[in-house]
């Protein structure tokens, strides 16, 4: 293959520029000395910021809320997206394409839609805002994230593996430990540490469904608004990029090379 | 043939096995139903709530909603000021989509034709790092970069480009007092923050066109221009659709971007928030929120006519 | 021919699938002898694959019954089956090593470790795959993938194996090696063999009766020279060996009597003698030649040995067919 034409290569590294010097710059401003404003060059750099945050607890609650509803979350979505996985990938029913349509309409259609209906159906019921209420948000559309993961896997492993145990032996239960579960074990891996990282970030849901608790991004936002201790934003928002990068690394990492190995064959 | 002895065991899950693989499609009613009822339930049950709420009207002396059966909420919202936000929503959502397309292409392209090996992985987790980093980190970015004091102030004033700067922020309309209170500031966020949905897609498609499509156009004597226009947008195209299907959700019900970053006027995003919240008119939130859905619903019923679900 | 009192290793009594609108299998009776090498074939979508997961029990037929060995099938799970499957695709699990892909069947029947580890080992060592234990499938090349996807089947001892396509991924020097190997080894298990393909030359050396499918049915069973000398109808001359068929006025020509005939190409003589013909196409094959010759306004294919040098198109030949060569078919 020839090398891309230099205009190619300079549009496409702009681009991707663009889409990574913002991040870049949060890091930066975890370490200014600057208090009161955004200036740029930051005048000087120190790590004590990262000291205060350490000791606020509010922080550390905004987060343990958040890791808890994401844990959660990502549980419920991932026995429900495997589950709805397993029925679209391997059979053809009536209604399948309505069956996909719903477990794709909360992430195509609006957060803010999902959150005020959510928020509404809950004062309808009569329903005490509570953990429990943003982790049914949550869920619904983490879903997706693990479904996606898991069809895919499913479609790339050979149809037969499931016949050949059963063939061999081995009854529904035995081929679903046995050699469905281990084909798929990686693709889910990946699925919940996406769901886990969307569940964890999530902010436009969490707002109608939370009441008065506060979520990490929640904190976040109303520091946004009203900035009490900018030093101290500067390095939650560097810390959260660095612990969702994880996640997203490893989930990576999980689905490269196991689709090719289950791909062999036909 | 069940009583060959080819099986030491025959417990209660292999008689219950039996069952199931007998019936296939049993065991597909089983597996749907834990999750058809809890997307039924919790979120269809709730949409549908909320969509009957916007046939109720609010009692403006009271305050408090009426419930009968009426379109009285939505003769308010096709007011001039409500059509304004949805005007104003749509029309960024679109630029934002265009031009998000624009600038998504070459790197897709790159990716998807020239990247290999370490470099195609690199490339890949270039845009799956952003796409999947928080949310609001992303917009606080920007609120460090357009600050009067921040780096891009630094940069104009540095290049000497700040008179450049300051004609476009005297221009009507998309200009303002500063980068962070104007159109433009918004724009800005909203491409970011969507650009890398945009670019997934894209590359999705141009990896299903074989190389030897490019290299058929070319011995036909295609100019690299004519390839372009004529085979590779073609079939980029369901990509493009895919990747806008993202881009519009998320601009159209995005209520933080522009309270943070914008001039004061309104989007459908914070409409829909501040008449649920502040204002408790719940039926006028409902009806605008039915707008978004609205679009999309049409906008996924093109899209899938358009091939755009197998690229997503 | 069978016994009807003897028992089959496989029986179907007017068995029918159907998908949707498509008659997979369509009424289909059938008896495999116990021991035999019997083969399914027919072009793709002919309803032998079909027949062949019906046998498995991959799937469940619409109508008719199924025995095996005497035992009806109906509702059985392919597990509970004294059946095992080749796979097209060899579908070894691509998680485990050899060792625990030929281990599995006695794994999940709950033979303990060693025991199922001793007689893997034996199993690799029938199809001369020794030592390859430890391996994954991913580093096979395709022909040992074979033997353990034979050694996975075998290993339950099952009263017949199922083959589908077994040679189908396999280039010619490895597929006839397999085809001597399968071939002995099922002399040696005694097992019945069941093999489905699309290619008669295959069909016709390694089994010991051939079903040929079309459109679902079967439309001829017997032994590979009663089906190659002998078929039935006109599909079969044709799929079978690429017979010439000559129709009844055509018969006439030749000075048969009025029918239709199957016509080998190799009992055609080439000489002095017999109709005049000019040469429209030749097709060197190597230890042959494949011609086809004008005899007026019918075409016939015949095969001439390489020796006996080339025939340019255009030119003039004589054919001579020997008394009783035109086998009459049914119609």
């Amino acid at each position: 293959m020839n090398r891309a034409p230099l205009g190619l290569r300079i549009a496409a590294a702009a681009g991707l520029l663009f889409l990574h010097l913002p991040l870049a710059l949060i890091f930066l401003y975890a370490f200014t000395t600057e208090e009161r404003s955004y200036q740029f060059p930051p005048p000087g750099y120190t790590l004590e910021w990262f000291a205060v945050a350490w000791n606020r607890p509010d922080i550390w609650a905004a987060l343990g809320l958040s890791v808890r509803v994401a844990a959660t979350a990502t549980a419920i979505a991932l026995v429900l997206g495997t589950l709805a996985a397993a029925a679209v990938a391997r059979s053809r029913f009536f209604g399948r394409d309505s069956v996909t349509l719903l477990i794709i309409l909360p992430i195509a259609l609006p957060g803010i839609v999902t959150g005020i209906a959510l928020r509404s159906a809950y004062s309808l019921a009569d329903i005490p805002f509570s953990f429990w209420t943003i982790v049914v948000g949550h869920a619904t559309f983490c879903i997706v994230v693990v479904y996606n993961n898991a069809v895919a896997r499913l479609r790339r492993t050979s149809g037969s593996l499931v016949e050949a145990s059963m063939d061999l032996g081995a009854d529904g239960f035995q081929t679903f430990r046995h050699v469905v579960l281990p084909q798929l074990s990686t693709a889910l891996l990946a699925g919940g540490m996406l769901a886990f990282a969307l569940s964890f970030d999530e902010v436009i849901v969490t707002t109608f469904t939370a009441g008065q608790q506060t979520t990490l991004p929640i904190w976040m936002l109303s520091e946004l608004i009203r900035p009490r201790q900018r030093p101290v934003t500067n390095v939650v928002a560097a810390m959260v990029i660095a612990v969702t990068f994880l996640p997203i690394l490893a989930a990576y990492y999980l689905t490269r090379d196991g689709d090719r190995i289950a791909g062999q064959g036909k | 043939m069940a009583a060959l002895p080819i099986d030491g065991r025959d417990g209660a899950l292999r008689r219950l096995s039996d069952r199931l693989v007998a019936r296939p499609r049993l065991l597909v009613a089983l597996f749907l139903a834990p999750p058809l009822l809890w997307l039924g339930v919790v979120y269809l049950g709730s949409l549908v709530a909320l969509l009957a709420q916007s046939f109720f009207s609010i009692d403006e002396f009271s305050g408090l909603i009426v419930r009968e059966w009426t379109l009285k909420t939505y003769g308010e919202l096709f007011r001039p000021a409500n059509l304004d936000i949805i005007g104003r929503t749509v029309t960024m959502a679109a630029l934002v989509t265009l031009v998000g397309a624009v600038i998504a292409f070459p790197i897709a392209y790159y990716a998807a034709r020239y990247a290999r090996g370490r470099t195609k992985a690199l490339f890949y987790l270039a845009v799956m790092l952003p796409l999947w980093s928080s949310y609001l980190v992303r917009v606080y970015a920007w609120k460090l970069i357009l600050a009067r004091e921040g780096i891009l102030a630094w940069a104009t004033e540095r290049t000497g480009t700040t008179p450049l700067l300051d004609a476009w922020l005297a221009l009507p309309v998309v200009g303002g007092p500063s980068l962070s209170i104007s159109y433009t500031g918004t724009f800005l966020v909203f491409l970011y923050l969507w650009l890398p949905f945009m670019i997934l897609p894209i590359q999705a498609a141009l990896e299903r066109v074989p190389g030897s499509l490019l290299e058929a156009s070319a011995d036909l004597g295609a100019r690299p221009g004519q390839t372009l226009r004529k085979v590779i947008l073609p079939l980029a195209l369901p990509g493009v659709v895919a990747g806008s299907i993202f881009t519009f959700a998320l601009t159209l019900g995005d209520y933080i971007t522009p309270q943070i970053v914008g001039s004061s006027t309104l989007y459908i995003g914070q409409a829909v928030y501040t008449l649920q919240g502040t204002a408790g008119n719940i039926p006028l939130a409902a009806a605008f929120s039915v707008v978004p859905i609205a679009i999309m619903v049409g906008y996924l019923a093109v899209a899938k006519r358009m091939g755009a679900f197998d690229a997503l | 021919m069978t016994d009807p009192a003897a028992l089959s290793a496989v029986r179907f009594r007017g068995v029918s699938r159907h998908f949707g609108a498509t008659r997979a299998v369509d009424g289909v009776d059938l008896d495999i002898a116990p021991g035999a090498f019997f083969a399914m074939l027919g072009p793709s979508g002919s309803g032998k694959t079909t027949c062949l997961r019906l046998i498995a029990g991959f799937e469940q037929p619409d109508a008719g019954s199924i025995e095996i060995f005497g035992a009806p099938m109906t509702g059985v799970p392919p597990y509970r089956r004294s059946v095992n499957t080749v796979f097209q695709d060899y579908a070894l699990f691509p998680h485990m090593t050899v060792g625990a892909n030929v281990a599995y069947g006695p794994m999940v029947r709950g033979v303990p470790r060693a025991e199922r580890e001793a007689r893997a080992r034996e199993l690799l060592a029938l199809v001369a795959l020794s030592g390859f234990e430890d391996r994954r499938p991913a580093q096979l090349s395709g022909g040992q993938r074979q033997r353990v996807a034979l050694a996975r089947a075998l290993i339950n001892e099952p009263k017949v194996l199922l083959l589908d396509e077994p040679l189908g991924a396999l280039d010619l020097k490895l597929r006839e090696q397999m085809q001597v190997e399968l071939k002995s080894l099922q002399r040696r298990l005694g097992i019945t063999f069941v093999f489905v393909t699309h290619d008669q030359s295959e069909a016709l050396s390694m089994a010991d009766r051939i079903a040929v499918f079309n459109e679902g049915r079967i439309v001829q069973v017997g032994a590979p020279d009663e089906v190659y000398e002998r078929p039935q109808t006109r599909f079969v001359a044709d799929f079978v060996g690429g017979s010439n068929v000559v129709e009844p006025d055509a018969a006439e020509r030749l000075g048969l009597p009025r029918g239709l005939y199957s016509l080998r190409p190799e009992k055609i003589r080439l000489g002095e003698i017999g109709f005049a013909g000019t040469v429209e196409t030749t097709l060197y094959q190597g230890a042959q030649r494949r011609v086809v010759v004008a005899v007026g306004s019918d075409r016939l294919a015949v095969v001439a040995p390489a020796e006996r040098g080339p025939l340019p198109v255009g030119s003039a030949v004589r054919l001579f067919v020997p008394p009783g060569a035109a086998h009459r078919m049914e119609g």
